[in-house]
């Protein structure tokens, strides 16, 4: 066991958590709930391979799961911004949409009911020619930016906080929104994709809760993105070490695997996060 | 005004199974196949013979009680997904419960007790959030949902590491508290393992419905959920309800873990929740959060997921998985905008006067 094997097999872990938190921080901070970036990420995976089986290339995969992620993501959009929604209820319900149709289409399209045919990919795992491996590491910092320096993020974090003010000084309140949740699909799509397309094939419920645990990071991350980031990170390396020490049975997998829920609990309690990133929840969140 | 309200609890429902019925045609002729073929094929599966019917009455079972768990929290304005866990970890109390009985005991001490466990394992599990909530001001949807994970993660450790048969994931039998299947009086059930927790079930909505309706409690959750602050102003302690309110709706979703261990099984077994707990968020908000109206919903959910089975040999059965997901998505879509429409149809002149 080497630091450089940890620290490749970390990267390769955390670059969905990074994806799928870059877009959770984001439309959370529009003032939406994100419950349903694990069912961005399930229809991203799937319809990427649908798209690389079919036409071979990879870039093809890649768009084919970006717009499976925005098909679903309108969804949410038209739900809890046009008709006024909950929010949670059609996250959960956008979840089940993305298990039940993809192991339908899988029928249908692979005539399988467990995994889809292999496909190409962009290489080995954390290898440098992925690019998906740079857009995942690219992810955190873009929206980060995009929030904290730009135009449209500021309008961002107005409806997130304040939508009734952002709207009597003229903001398009639910087209801000709108635009935030369908960057949210796509984003978190690509960490499908990349899951994916590192593994050859879809598998069924292959993002096995990652959308929950990238929520969880931002979350924990006080629904600050760069903090958001470093909890997938931390996710990802104890995932990771975790791995490489099985053989030492130092603590049980299954207690492992609920550290991101715990600690998003026990971290709400302290408002700790809220100390360390002096950030809380965006006050219209889930209105 | 009683007409509008019928209307507006009605409506929805109505709009949300019609939107899946043409979702599911598309879907069925996707197959290459008819929908009409199809949806008798599942109307027969199910209502149509004795087995299918039993089969959809012990799967209405479980989704009846997370069903209700959901909805007595909502009517007290809390929002509880965390039934999943609860419903997991009470069947889980039933069986530790069932296994510490000597063998032998009666059934008439051994049942009770296997329940109550199940309903004080799910209560100490619904206390969690709630408390929290009380104490800390920590959002509910969240602390229920992480504990979900914390929950069934740590029940997967106990079973497979220190509590399980030889070469499985479940739990010794349980040595006493089994209930009777359906079939013991109506012999044409034979096989279905519908079982005495659909009596269970129903009681439970009948005193949920007394309790919420009719109890000065009731009153109280109720107008917690419609504004805690004017409830706290008129001398409701809200903390305490909230806590109150989710020992019960964990409670609930544990009575449910009943129907598979006493009923069905007669042990704990890992994944025995199957989504049957965030299922009961469909099913009550299609029972508009009404204990009655929770159990029809949990017939309704229950009948599309024996239903699959039915279809199999035509059509994948996961396509009933879509359709249930169609079925909450128009509910939640429809519910608001249907109750806006109606309220404007009720108040032409303030309508116009204000625009």
């Amino acid at each position: 066991m080497s630091v450089g094997s940890i620290i490749e097999q970390t990267t390769r872990i955390a670059i969905p958590f990074l994806f799928a938190a870059s877009g959770g921080a984001l439309a959370e901070r529009a003032g939406v709930v994100s419950f349903a970036l694990e069912g961005y990420m399930l229809t991203g995976a799937f319809t990427a391979v649908v798209g690389t089986s079919l036409t071979g290339s990879p870039w093809v995969g890649l768009a084919c799961g970006i717009a499976g992620g925005l098909l679903l993501g309108s969804l949410h959009a038209l739900g809890s911004i046009r008709f006024r929604a909950n929010q949670i209820v059609m996250g959960i319900a956008l979840n089940l949409l993305a298990i039940g149709s993809t192991r339908l289409f899988l029928k249908l399209v692979f005539k399988s009911s467990s995994n889809s045919s292999r496909v190409v990919g962009f290489g080995e795992g954390a290898s440098p020619s992925n690019p998906l491996l740079w857009m995942g590491l690219a992810a955190i910092p873009a929206v980060a930016w995009v929030i904290a320096r730009t135009p449209f993020g500021l309008r961002v974090r107005a409806v997130g906080e304040h939508p009734d003010a952002a709207e009597s000084v003229g903001v398009p309140v639910a087209r801000v929104r709108t635009a935030a949740v369908l960057a949210s699909s796509g984003l978190a799509a690509l960490g499908g994709v990349y899951l994916a397309l590192d593994q050859h094939q879809f598998t069924d419920s292959m993002t096995a809760g990652r959308g929950f645990t990238a929520l969880a990071a931002v979350i924990l991350g006080g629904w600050r993105a760069p903090w958001a980031g470093l909890a997938c990170i931390v996710f990802a390396a104890a995932e990771a070490l975790s791995i490489q020490l099985q053989g030492l049975q130092v603590l049980p997998s299954q207690l492992l695997g609920m550290l991101p829920q715990l600690l998003t609990i026990l971290v709400l309690l302290g408002r700790i996060g809220e100390l360390v990133t002096r950030s809380g929840p965006p006050s219209a969140l889930g209105r | 005004m009683n007409r509008a309200r019928a209307l507006e609890a009605a409506l929805p429902p109505v709009l949300a199974i019609l939107v899946s019925l043409v979702v599911g045609d598309l879907l069925i002729i996707a197959f290459g196949q008819s929908p009409g073929h199809v949806f008798r094929l599942l109307l027969e599966g199910t209502w149509g013979n004795p087995y299918g019917l039993g089969q959809v009455l012990y799967k209405a079972t479980t989704l009846a009680f997370t069903g209700l768990s959901v909805a007595i929290g909502l009517r007290a304005g809390l929002f509880n997904i965390g039934a999943e866990g609860q419903l997991a970890g009470g069947a889980f109390g039933c069986a530790i419960a069932g296994l510490a009985l000597p063998i032998g005991t009666p059934g008439v001490v051994a049942a009770p007790l296997c329940i109550a466990a199940a309903a004080i394992t799910g209560g100490v599990i619904g206390a969690i959030p709630g408390a929290l909530k009380a104490v800390f001001g920590a959002h509910e949807v969240i602390v229920t949902f992480m504990l979900n994970f914390v929950v069934l993660a740590g029940l997967n450790w106990v079973v497979a590491a220190k509590l399980h048969d030889p070469e499985t994931l479940h739990t010794p039998a349980i040595h006493a508290g089994a209930l009777p299947r359906l079939s013991a009086i109506a012999s044409a059930l034979h096989g279905s393992a519908a079982n005495w927790c659909v009596a269970l079930a129903i009681v439970t909505a009948l005193v949920l419905l007394a309790l919420i309706f009719r109890a000065r409690f009731g009153f109280a959750l109720r107008a917690t959920g419609l504004s805690p602050d004017a409830a706290r102003a008129s001398g409701v302690r809200v903390g305490g309800l909230w806590v109150v309110t989710f020992v019960i709706a964990g409670a609930l979703a544990g009575m449910g873990g009943t129907n598979f261990v006493l009923g069905y099984k007669g042990y704990y077994e890992d994944g025995l929740a199957g989504g049957a707990g965030f299922m009961g968020i469909a099913v009550a908000l299609v029972g508009r959060n009404h204990p009655l109206g929770v159990l029809l919903a949990a017939l309704l959910f229950a009948t599309l997921s024996q239903g699959g089975l039915a279809i199999h040999a035509v059509v994948p059965k996961q396509l009933v998985e879509v359709l249930q997901a169609v079925v909450i998505l128009t509910m939640a879509a429809t519910a608001p905008e249907v109750r806006r429409l109606l309220e404007r149809a009720a108040r032409p002149v303030d309508r116009a006067e204000g625009t």
